[in-house]
C-alpha cells in the first residue's frame, strides 16, 4: 500500500465506523463500542506507523483532489502533512483512543450507548479533518461539522432541559464567530486568490504586503473562528455550560481536542496574521491574557467540579491564544499539547469520581476520596501538578516557554498577567484537591465510593504517564522546526531539556514556580482544613459575582437577547401583515373573480352552443366588417 | 334563369342556419345530433358548389374526407348518446346539467 493512502483511512475510518453504527448495529450496544474503539485504535495505531515514515519537512508535498471547480475558483479536498498536522494527528487519535475506551466503563449504563459511540466518532473524523486540512474551505467544512457533533454530544442528555439549551447554546455562540471566520476566509480569498496554506504562505512570503490595508481586518476576521470555538472572550459563555454533556465528552471535546481548534487555526495560518504592519496578534495576545485572567478568578468560586475544571480550561486556552498573539505558535502548540494530557487526565479523573458518587459534582459533598479512589487521586493529583506548574512536569515546561515569550517581547503587562494567572491556577486546582481527596467525607456518598474498574483507571493512568514526561520528551522542537527557527539554539538531549528553562530563562521559570508555590501554599492554608468555603464571608459580593461568572449570561441575557427578541418580533409582524397581507390580497382577489365567473357555469348544453354560435357570429362581424 | 353560385350558397346557409336553430333549441339530445350533422351538410354543399364553379377538385376531396370523418363521428356520438341513456335513463339536455356551477 502507498504511503499517501494511509492518513486517507486514518481519516475515513471513524466516519466509517459513525455510519455503520447508525445504519446497522444501533441495538447491539457491544458491537457499536467495539466498532467505535476499533476504528480509533486502528487509527491512533497507523498515525503511529505514518509519522515514523513521515519526513517531518515543513512543506511536505501535499496529496489533493480536486472537489469543486469555478471558473478560477477552485476547492479541494486536500491532506497536509507538515510537523504541525502530524503532532496534532497523534495528539488527537492518542488521546480519542483513551477516551473511547474510558467510554466503554463510563457510558455502561446508558440507554443510548451506541448513538453516543456515533457521535463520538462523527466527531473524531470531523477533529482529523481540522488537523489535516490543506486550505481554508475544507478547514471550514470541517470546522463546522465539528461544531455539528460537538453540539449532539453536549446535548447528548437530550431529555434534560438545561442539556438542550448547553448544546444550542454551544452552536449559536460558534455561529455567532463562524460568521466572522467565513468574512475573513472571504477577504483573504478576494485580496489573494487562493485558498490554500501553502500556496498564501509562499504568496506573502514574496509580498508581506500583499493583503494591503486589510491585514488586520482579515487577522482579526479569522481570530473571530477561534474566538467562537476556543471559547475566548467574550464568546466564552458556552464552554462552562457545555459540561452539561457526558464527562468523557467534555475531556475529549471541551478540552483537549475541540477548543483547542480554535489555537490549532491560528498557528496554521500564523503567516497570515505575522506581516508588517498589521496588528492582529496584538488584539489577540490581549484577548487571551483576559480570557486567562477572567476564566482563573471565575474558577476560584466554582463548587461544581466540572465547571472548575471547565473554567480552567477557558484558562489555560487564553493562555495559548495569548502565546500565539505574542508571536510564538511554537509555543502555544506546545502548551496545546501538554494540556491536551492534563486536561484530558483531569476529566476523566473527575469522570471516575462523579461516577464513584452516583453523579455527584459539588465538591462540597465529596471529601476524604484518597482511601477510597487511590488510582484516581494519585493520577488526578499529577493532572494537577502539572497542571499547576511543578517541574518537572510537562505544564511547567509549557507554561514556562509562554511565560519566557511575554519577558523576551517585553511585553510586561502580559508577563504580570500570565503569572498571575499561574498563581490563580495553582490556587484553585489545589482547592479542589484538598476539598475531594482530604479531610472527611462530608456527605453520605463518599463514604461508600469505590474504586472505578480497570476500563476506566487504564487510560488514566496512560494519560498520567504522558502529563508528566511530555515536556521533555522533543515535542517543543519538533513544533519549532515547523515555525523555524525563532530562539536561539535549542536542547537536544532529554536532561538539556529538563534543565532547558532554568538556563534559558531563568526568570520566567523562577516567576512560574514561585508562582505555583504561591498558590498551593495559600490554598492549603484556607481549605486543607475547611468545613465549607471560608471565601464567601471575606469576600462579600466580589465572591457572589465569581459564583455568578461576572454575571455575563445575565448581561447577555438583557441585552443581545433581548434585543434579538425585539427584532424577531418586528419581523414576525412584517411577515405576518405586511408580506402575509399581500398573500392574502392576491388569493381573495383570484377568488372572488372565480366565484362570479362561476355564475356563468349553467350547465345547460344549448346555452353554451348559443354563446358559441353568437360568439362566432359576432367574430365574423368584426372581421368582415 | 340560370342557378348560380350564389344559389348553391344561399341554400347551405339556410341548411346551415336550420341545422344551427335546430342544436340551439331543440330538447332530445338526438334530434341536435342531427341538427349537427346538417350543419357539417351544409358546409359541404358550399364546398362542393365552389369547387365546381372554379373548377377545381381541392373541395371535392375535401369533402369526401368530411364525409368520412361525420361517419366516423357518428358512430361514437350514438355510442355516447345510447351509454348516456342507460345511465341517466333520458335523453333531455335539460337534464344533463351535472357540470352547472
Amino acid at each position: 500500500m502507498k504511503l499517501e493512502a494511509l492518513p486517507w483511512l486514518i481519516l475515513f475510518l471513524p466516519l466509517l465506523a459513525a455510519a455503520v453504527i447508525t445504519l446497522f448495529t444501533r441495538h447491539k450496544r457491544n458491537l457499536s463500542a467495539g466498532i467505535s474503539i476499533g476504528a480509533v485504535v486502528t487509527g491512533f495505531g497507523l498515525s503511529l506507523i505514518f509519522v515514523k515514515l513521515s519526513s517531518w519537512q515543513p512543506n511536505p508535498p501535499e496529496t489533493a483532489v480536486t472537489w469543486l471547480a469555478l471558473g478560477d475558483f477552485k476547492v479541494d479536498l486536500g491532506l497536509r502533512f507538515d510537523p504541525l498536522s502530524l503532532l496534532m494527528l497523534l495528539i488527537v487519535t492518542g488521546v480519542a483512543s483513551a477516551i473511547h475506551i474510558y467510554s466503554w466503563g463510563y457510558m455502561r449504563d446508558d440507554r443510548g450507548f451506541s448513538r453516543y459511540f456515533a457521535c463520538l466518532s462523527l466527531f473524531t473524523f470531523s477533529m482529523l479533518g481540522i488537523v489535516l486540512a490543506n486550505n481554508f474551505i475544507e478547514l471550514f467544512i470541517f470546522w463546522e461539522l465539528v461544531g455539528v457533533s460537538s453540539y449532539l454530544l453536549i446535548g447528548f442528555w437530550f431529555e434534560r432541559p438545561a442539556a438542550a439549551d448547553a448544546g444550542k447554546k454551544a452552536f449559536l455562540t460558534n455561529r455567532l464567530g463562524d460568521f466572522g471566520f467565513l468574512l475573513g476566509i472571504l477577504t483573504v480569498w478576494s485580496t489573494l486568490r487562493s485558498l490554500n496554506f501553502a500556496d498564501l504562505r509562499e504568496t506573502l512570503a514574496a509580498h508581506p504586503q500583499a493583503l494591503g490595508p486589510l491585514a488586520t481586518v482579515a487577522g482579526l476576521l479569522i481570530f473571530c473562528g477561534a474566538m467562537g470555538k476556543s471559547a475566548q472572550f467574550p464568546l466564552h459563555v458556552w464552554l462552562p455550560d457545555a459540561m452539561e454533556g457526558p464527562t468523557p465528552v467534555s475531556a475529549l471535546i471541551h478540552a483537549a481536542t475541540m477548543v483547542a481548534a480554535g489555537v490549532y487555526m491560528l498557528c496554521r495560518v500564523f503567516f497570515l496574521l505575522d506581516i508588517p504592519g498589521s496588528h492582529a496578534l496584538e488584539v489577540i495576545s490581549w484577548v487571551g491574557g483576559i480570557t486567562a485572567m477572567l476564566s482563573a478568578v471565575i474558577a476560584v468560586q466554582q463548587n461544581d467540579i466540572k465547571r472548575i475544571l471547565a473554567y480552567s480550561t477557558l484558562s489555560q486556552l487564553g493562555y495559548m491564544v495569548m502565546g500565539v498573539g505574542l508571536g510564538g505558535p511554537t509555543q502555544a502548540m506546545f502548551h496545546l499539547t501538554t494540556h491536551a494530557f492534563f486536561k484530558a487526565l483531569l476529566f476523566l479523573g473527575a469522570g471516575s469520581i462523579i461516577l464513584a458518587l452516583h453523579h455527584e459534582q459539588d465538591i462540597w459533598k465529596m471529601g476524604g476520596l484518597r482511601q477510597k479512589m487511590p488510582t484516581t487521586f494519585w493520577t488526578f493529583l499529577v493532572g494537577t501538578l502539572a497542571l499547576a506548574g511543578i517541574p518537572p512536569l510537562s505544564g511547567f515546561y509549557s507554561k514556562d516557554v509562554i511565560l519566557a515569550l511575554a519577558a523576551e517581547q517585553h511585553a510586561y503587562g502580559r508577563f504580570v498577567l500570565g503569572a498571575a494567572v499561574a498563581v490563580l491556577t495553582a490556587f484553585y486546582m489545589f482547592r479542589l484537591v484538598f476539598v475531594v481527596f482530604f479531610s472527611a467525607p462530608r456527605s453520605e456518598s463518599p463514604g461508600h465510593a469505590r474504586e472505578s474498574p480497570a476500563v476506566i483507571t487504564w487510560p488514566l493512568k496512560a494519560l498520567a504517564v504522558f502529563s508528566i514526561v511530555a515536556g521533555f520528551i522533543g515535542v517543543e522542537n519538533l513544533y519549532r522546526s515547523q515555525f523555524g527557527a525563532v530562539g536561539t539554539e535549542r536542547a537536544v538531549t532529554t536532561t538539556q531539556q529538563i534543565a532547558a528553562p532554568f538556563v534559558e530563562a531563568p526568570l520566567a521559570a523562577g516567576f512560574g514556580i514561585l508562582a505555583a508555590a504561591i498558590g498551593m501554599l495559600a490554598a492549603y492554608s484556607i481549605y486543607a482544613k475547611a468545613a465549607a468555603d471560608p471565601l464567601p464571608e471575606k469576600l462579600g459580593a466580589l465572591s457572589r459575582a465569581m459564583r455568578n461568572r461576572f454575571y455575563f449570561d445575565e448581561f447577555y441575557e438583557a441585552t443581545f437577547i433581548r434585543f434579538h427578541d425585539l427584532l424577531a418580533a418586528v419581523a414576525a409582524w412584517i411577515d405576518r401583515w405586511i408580506i402575509g397581507g399581500l398573500v392574502t390580497f392576491t388569493h381573495g382577489t383570484t377568488e372572488l373573480t372565480g366565484r362570479a365567473l362561476r355564475l356563468l357555469q349553467t350547465g345547460n348544453l344549448q346555452a353554451y352552443a348559443f354563446l358559441f354560435a353568437f360568439g362566432v357570429a359576432l367574430v365574423l362581424f368584426l372581421v368582415l366588417r | 334563369m340560370t342557378i348560380g353560385l350564389e344559389d348553391y350558397l344561399v341554400v347551405s346557409m339556410l341548411l346551415f342556419c336550420l341545422g344551427l336553430l335546430g342544436v340551439i333549441l331543440r330538447r332530445n339530445i338526438l334530434i341536435i345530433y342531427m341538427g349537427l350533422e346538417l350543419m357539417l351538410n351544409a358546409a359541404n354543399l358550399a364546398l362542393v358548389a365552389c369547387s365546381r364553379f372554379n373548377n377545381n377538385l381541392d373541395g371535392q376531396v375535401f369533402v369526401f374526407f368530411i364525409i368520412t370523418v361525420a361517419a366516423a363521428e357518428v358512430a361514437v356520438g350514438l355510442a355516447l348518446i345510447v351509454a348516456l341513456y342507460r345511465k341517466r335513463q333520458t335523453a333531455h339536455v335539460e337534464d344533463l346539467t351535472s357540470l352547472k356551477n
